[in-house]
């Protein structure tokens, strides 16, 4: 050990070999600082034409096994029932379903842009701590004050498809306050951050209505089973 | 060998291309730096950032369907008119006159779809990796409108083929733009170009389809890929595997 000297000095050529201690939340450029490097040509290159050739081939298979679909020609006097939006807004439609448009059109998908853009610069995003790994008490009273009335909104309003999910997602961060939970769920969960937590549910609760939406609604929007009824 | 000397040290091939083809490091750096379509790339890449779990090339994904939609798209402009009914009878054209009309619509459909997927999930990668972390905070909200203009891209585009799925989709999703207030009618009306999706939303859609929203689109991207070189190169996985965090790296 006494070849070695503890030091404390920020000069490389004082100090050739230097060690830094780093908090998880840094910046994510210092700890990717010294790394395995590779050249881009040919490395990334070929990784990118190859890339590029799987998305045109399997692109091509599906466009000779599956034709885009065409109707009849657009007649504002016939209106199909039911009528809807391309598969991307069928999210937003199913919740139309529930709630008044002002809530379902604007209002949701705002606070849905918003709450997405402002993501990296709240401190919660940035830090990827578990959320069990810090005091966690208070957060998850918090968290509870928050899921129940909005439960009971969603019962209020009859809006199962999401109400599930968030039930479930909220029991599943709770899990590891549970005493008689299994150790090796407690390790998984309680790693979790909060950030991703929330994205989860955010995802979770879009990607039912979305499926709903396509798969689940037929005529004056009533509930229909695609093995069933087929796919309106 | 000698042919692709040959081919390779003359005058005219050194007037395009100015470094060699052997295979020393200086010339791998040179084709990237010297190249305006590779010169986004840094010479050397993170050996970590090129496995897949790193990104799943869902970026590269994306982009690439963005070409593929732009040269799939530029045919389809030659064979199509933004008028009504003419606009449908195109589609007909391109089912029953124009070779590989069917192919070319499908391929384009296929790639549009699948390019809001690519982006959706290559924002989540980015979400669950935690990449948006400073420096990168810029970058992700650029990446959200990135997504959003992919999205009107894609509806804008369903108006086109001008049948029922493509007119009903479009008077349902604008009348939900209607209920936003104060703005909300007016917003429709600029949109449509009238009360009704009739002939002049048609032709809206149809610019906002193939000249603007491409270049906002391109625009965009440009300025997203810039700032991924300058905030450090793609952020894979790396900034948030425990077993490096938190501890010396």
């Amino acid at each position: 050990m006494s070849q070695f000297r503890l030091e404390k000095n920020n000069d490389a050529r004082a100090v050739p070999r230097r060690i830094a201690l780093i908090r998880r939340e840094a910046p994510a450029r210092l700890l990717e600082g010294r790394e395995e490097v590779r050249m881009a040509a040919p490395h990334l290159l070929v990784r990118e034409v190859i890339l590029i050739q799987i998305c045109v081939v399997v692109l091509a298979v599906a466009s000779l096994l599956f034709d885009a679909p065409l109707e009849g020609i657009a007649d504002p006097s016939n209106t199909p029932n039911p009528a809807k939006a391309p598969w991307y807004f069928l999210g937003l439609q199913e919740l139309l379903h529930y709630f008044p448009p002002i809530v379902a059109g604007v209002l949701l998908p705002a606070l849905a842009i918003i709450g997405v853009v402002v993501i990296p610069y709240f401190r919660i995003n940035v830090e990827a701590v578990g959320f069990y790994e810090r005091p966690w008490r208070r957060s998850l009273a918090i968290l509870g004050a928050v899921t129940a009335p909005v439960s009971v909104l969603l019962v209020a309003y009859r809006v199962w498809a999401v109400l599930v999910p968030t039930l479930l997602i909220f029991s599943l961060l709770a899990l590891p306050a549970v005493p008689r939970c299994p150790g090796a769920w407690r390790r998984r969960l309680s790693r979790v951050p909060l950030s991703d937590w929330i994205m989860t549910w955010f995802v979770a609760v879009a990607s039912i209505l979305t499926l709903i939406g396509i798969f689940f609604r037929g005529p004056g929007w009533t509930w229909t089973w695609p093995w069933r009824d087929g796919i309106f | 060998m000698d042919v692709l000397r040959a081919l390779t040290e003359n005058r005219l091939w050194r007037s395009v291309v100015r470094h060699g083809v052997r295979g020393t490091n200086r010339n791998r750096v040179m084709l990237v730096m010297e190249n305006i379509f590779l010169h986004l790339h840094s010479a050397k890449v993170r050996r970590r950032s090129l496995e897949i779990s790193s990104t799943y090339y869902l970026g590269g994904i994306s982009l690439t369907l963005f070409a593929i939609l732009t040269i799939t798209g530029l045919m389809l402009m030659l064979y199509y008119h933004p008028s009504v009914p003419q606009a449908y009878d195109d589609m007909k054209e391109l089912q029953f006159v124009v070779s590989n009309g069917v192919f070319l619509r499908n391929m384009h459909r296929w790639a549009a779809h699948a390019m809001v997927l690519a982006v959706f999930f290559h924002m989540l990668r980015v979400f669950y990796h935690k990449a948006y972390r400073p420096p990168r905070e810029f970058n992700w909200v650029v990446g959200v409108v990135l997504l959003l203009l992919t999205l009107l891209l894609s509806y804008t585009g369903y108006l086109l083929p001008w049948d029922q799925l493509a007119f009903w989709g479009v008077s349902v999703g604008t009348n939900m733009v209607k209920a936003m207030p104060v703005l909300g009618p007016a917003f429709r009306f600029l949109l449509l170009g009238g009360n009704i999706v009739g002939e002049n939303a048609l032709l809206r859609f149809y610019v906002l389809h193939c000249v603007f929203l491409p270049l906002a689109l391109v625009l965009g991207v440009a300025v997203h890929l810039w700032r991924v070189r300058k905030d450090g190169g793609i952020a894979g996985s790396s900034g948030l595997r425990r077993a490096d965090a938190g501890k010396i790296p």
